[in-house]
């Protein structure tokens, strides 16, 4: 049972993939122009992170060891089809606003990195929890990020206006401010760990 | 002219890197050295022009026989499996070019702009210039153009970078923090150019 806990934490804090790993750069600087696009973007990759990391670790057993990264990605890209259409369908407006950015998930290091890392070598349960955890790590960053963007950028934090519009640095929404924010909230959370 | 437009607007104006967002991954990765970073643009103009040509005539297939939501799977299964040949057909015709590209050919695969410029080809949906009509040709120079924007990107951080190494840097800072700073700084020196097509 501990085992799953730190499995689970372990996503979340200690190797968190944006902030400790630094991997699924793109989708982290590009849809967190507000929290609730940074969270979207979170949740769905979080869905096909624990839908990939449960199938491959069932049949880690049944898939050849030479065409192992072909079959990860046909599963990966599957879950992200599905939830291409669910997100089409059900949540446009969304859709819309990440675009590109969700058939992007497929290449995403943070899901086939977990699957060739850790499903593929670990049982269901543990996978699931992996998958949970590097999700919700991934997702908080991304809110986060999203949350300080859209404060400093306008004036709001998921959509309440927090403080008038054009106290903000727009800046901070467009490119560059994606990785100057970034940047600075690496910094913070390296000096926090060095202090802990 | 408008071919011209094409490549200002590609390489400059909407940079794939510096204000697109595709590409980040290898663009920090791979950035610490002015060679590595000439060999890995090398490797991403080539693979990039290829898939995109592939890719689109793809779509043209799943969209005359209505199969478009398998879009992202054949996608990605055709880029990894292009991406391979590449590397079988250049060890052949040139292992020197083959040594030169060496380890980022494979790398190439899972890297997001060219599966992100692929799809965005392919849908028609890339950003053109004015009086740009959307087809196979223009949409293969965009890829073309892209790439090489990718390298400029590319080589201009690995030259700050190479100096960056030698300078002082706070202790919390070091690695990908300045290394982020630095992209923000180039990404908003490139927003000069907006507006210029």
């Amino acid at each position: 049972m501990s085992n799953g806990l730190k499995t689970l934490t372990n996503g979340i804090l200690k190797e968190n993939p944006t902030f400790v790993l630094v991997l699924g750069m793109c989708p982290t600087l590009a849809t967190t122009t507000s929290a609730i696009n940074g969270m979207s973007m979170g949740l769905a990759t979080m869905f096909v992170l624990i839908c990939s990391n449960v199938v491959i670790s069932l049949l880690k057993n049944l898939i050849p060891d030479k065409v192992r990264i072909p079959a990860f990605i046909v599963v990966i890209a599957t879950f992200v089809t599905l939830v291409q259409l669910l997100m089409q369908a059900y949540l446009p407006g969304i859709y819309d606003v990440l675009g590109l950015f969700i058939p992007l998930i497929v290449v995403n290091c943070i899901v086939l990195g977990r699957a060739e890392a850790f499903a593929a070598k670990n049982s269901v349960g543990l996978s699931a929890l992996d998958g949970i955890g590097m999700g919700l790590g991934f997702t908080l960053a991304l809110t986060l990020l999203g949350a300080v963007r859209e404060l400093l950028g306008t004036g709001a934090c998921f959509g309440l206006q927090l403080f008038p519009d054009n106290y903000g640095a727009l800046v901070f929404v467009l490119a560059p401010g994606a990785f100057i924010a970034l940047a600075y909230l690496m910094v913070i959370i390296n000096k926090l760990q060095k202090k802990s | 002219m408008v071919y011209f437009l094409i490549f200002i607007s590609a390489i400059f104006v909407n940079n794939i890197v510096l204000s697109q967002f595709l590409g980040i991954c290898p663009f920090l990765g791979v950035s610490k050295k002015i060679d590595t970073a000439m060999g890995m643009s090398a490797a991403v103009i080539f693979v990039l022009t290829l898939a995109t040509v592939v890719t689109y005539l793809l779509q043209m297939l799943l969209v005359a026989w209505g199969l478009e939501f398998l879009q992202t799977i054949l996608f990605i299964l055709i880029i990894a499996a292009l991406v391979q040949m590449i590397e079988i057909i250049l060890k052949k015709i040139s292992p020197s070019l083959y040594q030169a590209l060496g380890v980022f050919l494979p790398l190439i695969t899972t890297n997001c702009c060219i599966l992100g410029v692929a799809i965005l080809v392919a849908n028609g949906t890339e950003k053109l210039p004015l009086g740009a009509e959307h087809g196979m040709l223009t949409g293969t120079l965009f890829a073309f153009a892209t790439a090489l924007g990718f390298g400029l990107a590319l080589i201009l951080f690995a030259g700050i970078r190479e100096q960056l190494a030698l300078a002082k840097v706070p202790e919390a800072m070091k690695g990908t923090p300045i290394a982020l700073l630095t992209a923000g700084l180039l990404a908003m020196a490139f927003m000069g150019f907006s507006g210029v097509v």
